[in-house]
């Protein structure tokens, strides 16, 4: 069958994958059933203190053919995933599945080292960039990588698609019998989001720390009745390096041009009310937005019910001024928001399957109004591409954006063109987040509605400052500033696939040689 | 002709934003910020052995690059240095609409380099006088003969201060309040509107310093300058932001322009609003607070 | 055209090209490096010998460092490449870049 942008998706491999193909955005009426883990009992006497890494892998009996996982929240500052990995090769551990929440380049070496070494076979993550992109894009694995959001990896977890054997969790501090948080210690990063998942579900649960405090740690997001063993090590992070670095105000004028038009856009719809709610990300021009937004809130006189998904401090500080009653928090992105978490009682700790699992009784983000949102493509249908590049090499992360885009109002925010590859285009090289999920466009140069949103469009024009025209338009202007690109060369390999958030398959990606 | 003496409704230039000639990405982007006018620079901007770079690139970005409504404004060198000649014909060429003379004193200054336009229209085939001038004036003999500068040549359309060399020639500096320039303010704005022609002020340097900025655009704004010469784009929502007419401006405005309709459409000679008589410059100073009130809504 | 000697032009900053232009070997050799070479390299090397051509210029060695210029970028560095080869920067030849 053919996806919506005209890849071919082949019944054998939606056969060999058990996969149903992509139909909607919809949630269908109906039931499904989640797994458990095995739990292992009755030999948790006293301490759960491992003297090494190694000897917590021999304790697990990890062997060939298991699945592992581990999280992302210390970002470039992780020192966890290497120091396990490197063990686990070292022990001649074969044909494993690495389930992480996702993958940072700071552990590119170490899987693509992995990968040769025949220790993991297969990948499943939010995404990946840089050295392991290009070597997943290039054929570097036999296996397909699957690509799942935060929203969908929690129900593949919940649903069985992922069984995770062993999870190794670095957290900034825990007791010996692993009730942990991620607000104390010396390399936090806030809330636990992503990794509670793992916690609660694998099979096996593995804490390393550096900061082992004493019985009984609180507050715990992680407890004790989830956790087999405790390790501690001489550094799960680096604080420096944890902070993403996107967290300071942009000085850029067009991303502060495009910020201001973004906030038009939202003050101007129907979901700017009283108790309305957004999740803007991170990045300096999402702060521009919560700048922006946050004043036409304090000049209307309007507050918010709840920011939701990656926390930075400008949104906590929202939070102080009470222009947002809470935090949703899945994940912080620097210092400040990740220490808050531990005082504020408005910035609640939320998993990824309340964040956004589409198959649970209930995700934050059914009911979010407003979801600013980024990407690197994005086509004449509005579906988004932030997932391969314009060279269609993999170096993206699929993250929370099709878990967010079900928002009421999901706006795209992006340059018209970076540097020489235009943003908009005729069609996406890679099906991210589907056209029928995004409301809006904003580029610097001219905003356009998607043609299923008459009323929206209805509404913001003669908006102040928002040049509105088509998305057709925008596409014929950045092609005609840079040129008509050569088209991407993929082989006939598949090298990826891209879940919907629900599990269906949206599309494959393809080798480039 | 000015372009009040040939009755064109005259062009806002409430911002002039200054582009580096030889900065190839901040070139391609000059178009989207909203500016009235953009001036691309050849001048202080561009290291000696880049001028010949920066000119071509002026050159070709002129003829290629899409930079909406905006007035195009290139500040050549010096006719006495090795570039300013080769400068006039390039741009000429490329369809500049304004050529920035920088460190003017004197009339003559004007006339010199209007004969090399001259030469070059005539050279390029380019209909005679397509090509307008605008002066800076950035030393105390400069303000002195300002207005015999601004009545130098029909191609003027606005004379510019240039504060930066101005105060170091008074032997002062910039202060915050602007007194040292309250002089050559004063008289770039008087020479200019004797001779039917727009004022620009000076740059503001420090882009950091949003409230000084902010200070120094409404002060000018109240001295009657068209406009402030912008060096990043973030000045500009501001400069629009206070030359904004506000709400009772317009509504006046709306008043007088209805008033003129209805005294049009009975024939009448006399325009009055709320029994008071409609003269000229009333209507002018309407019809600009609505150009003003509607380019105010089109950039954000 | 005779290139006189060897010239560079334009910087390594986001959104220029560096031209390195020098005689040839009795032919005119392009080489590029750009993160775009996938899809924009044939036209940058073409832009880069339509400049070469329109000047009469047979014998070259172009090197081209991209940062993702625009062809009226990469035109504009070229031109004042060769310019500055034939010791003419501020003597353009307009007869042969000023057509339409």
């Amino acid at each position: 069958m053919e996806n919506e942008i005209g890849h071919n998706i082949p019944d054998s491999l939606l056969k060999e994958t058990g996969h149903r193909p992509f139909t909607g955005e919809e949630i269908v009426d109906t039931e499904v059933h989640w797994t458990g883990p095995t739990v292992h009992i009755g030999h948790k006497h006293g301490s759960k203190l491992c003297a090494s890494i190694h000897d917590a892998i021999v304790a697990t009996g990890l062997r060939d053919g298991m699945t592992i996982s581990f999280h992302h929240h210390f970002r470039e500052g992780d020192h966890v995933f290497g120091l396990v990995m490197r063990e686990i090769m070292a022990m001649g551990i074969q044909d494993l599945t690495l389930a992480p929440s996702s993958l940072t380049n700071v552990m590119n070496d170490v899987v693509i080292d992995a990968v040769r070494a025949g220790t993991v076979t297969r990948i499943t993550s939010s995404g990946m960039r840089g050295t392991l992109g290009e070597f997943v894009s290039h054929g570097g694995m036999r296996e397909p990588v699957i690509f799942r959001s935060h929203g969908g990896r929690a129900r593949a977890i919940e649903e069985g698609d992922i069984r995770i054997d062993v999870a190794f969790l670095g957290v900034p501090s825990s007791d010996e019998m692993g009730n942990a948080n991620g607000t104390h210690g010396k390399a936090v990063f806030g809330s636990l989001g992503y990794a509670l998942m793992d916690a609660r579900y694998a099979n096996q649960v593995v804490l390393l720390t550096d900061d082992l405090v004493e019985y009984p740690n609180t507050p715990a997001s992680i407890n004790e009745t989830e956790v087999d063993y405790v390790v501690t090590v001489p550094s799960v992070g680096d604080p420096d390096k944890i902070g993403t670095g996107a967290t300071r105000f942009t000085k850029d004028p067009k991303e502060l041009k495009i910020a201001r038009m973004v906030n038009a856009v939202i003050t101007g719809s129907e979901q700017f009310h009283d108790g309305f709610s957004f999740q803007t990300g991170s990045g300096g021009a999402a702060l521009a937005v919560n700048r922006y937004l946050a004043q036409s809130m304090r000049d209307a006189g309007i507050t918010a019910s709840f920011a939701l998904g990656g926390i930075t401090t400008p949104t906590v500080q929202l939070l102080n001024e009470g222009l947002v009653h809470r935090i949703l928090d899945v994940q912080d992105f620097d210092k400040g928001s990740a220490s808050s978490m531990a005082a504020e009682e408005g910035q609640q700790e939320i998993d990824a399957s309340w964040y956004a699992d589409p198959h649970n009784r209930g995700a934050v983000v059914t009911n979010l109004d407003v979801a600013v949102l980024s990407a690197l493509e994005i086509d004449t249908s509005f579906n988004v591409n932030v997932m391969t590049g314009s060279n269609g090499v993999i170096r993206g992360a699929i993250g929370g954006h099709q878990d967010a885009a079900t928002a009421r109002l999901t706006i795209i925010s992006a340059p018209l063109v970076r540097g020489r590859i235009a943003t908009v285009t005729s069609a996406v090289d890679t099906l991210v987040t589907p056209g029928s999920s995004v409301d809006v466009l904003v580029t610097e140069v001219g905003v356009a509605v998607n043609p299923a949103r008459p009323e929206l469009r209805e509404r913001l024009t003669g908006v102040a400052g928002l040049p509105l025209t088509d998305i057709a338009t925008l596409r014929d202007r950045a092609l005609s500033i840079v040129g008509i690109p050569a088209p991407i060369q993929h082989g006939e390999r598949t090298v990826a696939l891209v879940e919907y958030r629900d599990g269906t398959l949206l599309d494959v990606i393809h080798d480039v040689a | 002709m000015t372009e009040q003496q040939t009755g064109a409704p005259e062009r806002l230039r409430r911002t002039m934003m200054f582009v580096p000639g030889n900065n190839p990405g901040m070139i391609k982007d000059a178009g989207i910020y909203g500016a009235d006018s953009i001036m691309f620079d050849l001048e202080d901007s561009v290291s000696l052995p880049q001028k010949d770079a920066a000119r071509m690139l002026v050159f070709e970005a002129l003829q290629n690059v899409d930079f909406g409504s905006a007035e195009l404004v290139c500040r050549i060198n010096d006719l006495h240095s090795e570039f300013g000649r080769a400068d006039v014909f390039a741009v000429v060429r490329a369809g500049i609409d304004v050529i920035r003379l920088p460190k003017t004193e004197t009339a003559q200054d004007i006339i010199d380099v209007e004969q090399v336009i001259v030469e070059a229209e005539e050279y390029f085939g380019i209909p005679l006088g397509s090509t307008r001038m605008m002066a800076a004036i950035e030393s105390a003999r400069g303000v002195l003969n300002a207005p015999e500068i601004a009545r130098s040549s029909t191609r003027l359309i606005g004379i510019a201060l240039g504060a930066e060399d101005y105060v170091t020639d008074m032997k002062t500096h910039r202060y915050p309040d602007g007194q040292e320039l309250f002089f050559a303010r004063s008289m770039i704005l008087h020479a200019a509107r004797a001779a039917g022609i727009a004022a620009f002020d000076t740059v503001y340097s420090d882009v950091e310093n949003e409230e000084g900025f902010r200070h120094e655009v409404e002060l000018i704004h109240e001295l009657g300058f068209d406009g402030k010469s912008c060096i990043n784009p973030r000045q500009i929502p501001i400069v629009n932001e206070i030359y904004r007419p506000s709400a009772k401006e317009i509504t006046h405005a709306e008043q007088v322009l209805a008033a003129i309709e209805e005294a049009r459409a009975k024939g009448s000679g006399v325009i009055s609003l709320h029994g008071k008589m409609v003269d000229k410059p009333v209507v002018a100073r309407a019809e600009r607070t609505m150009r003003l009130a509607a380019a105010a809504n089109a950039t954000i | 055209m005779k290139i006189e000697h060897s010239v560079l032009v334009g910087t390594l900053e986001s959104s220029d090209v560096q031209i390195t232009l020098s005689n040839g070997d009795g032919g005119v050799e392009v080489t590029l490096q750009s993160d775009v070479a996938a899809e924009y390299g044939d036209q940058i090397t073409a832009v880069v010998r339509d400049v070469l051509a329109e000047y009469g210029i047979a014998d070259a060695a172009v090197q081209v460092v991209d940062k993702g210029a625009l062809d009226c970028t990469i035109r504009a560095r070229m031109i004042a490449a060769v310019q500055r080869a034939i010791d003419a920067p501020h003597d353009p030849k307009w007869e042969v870049i000023a057509h339409d």
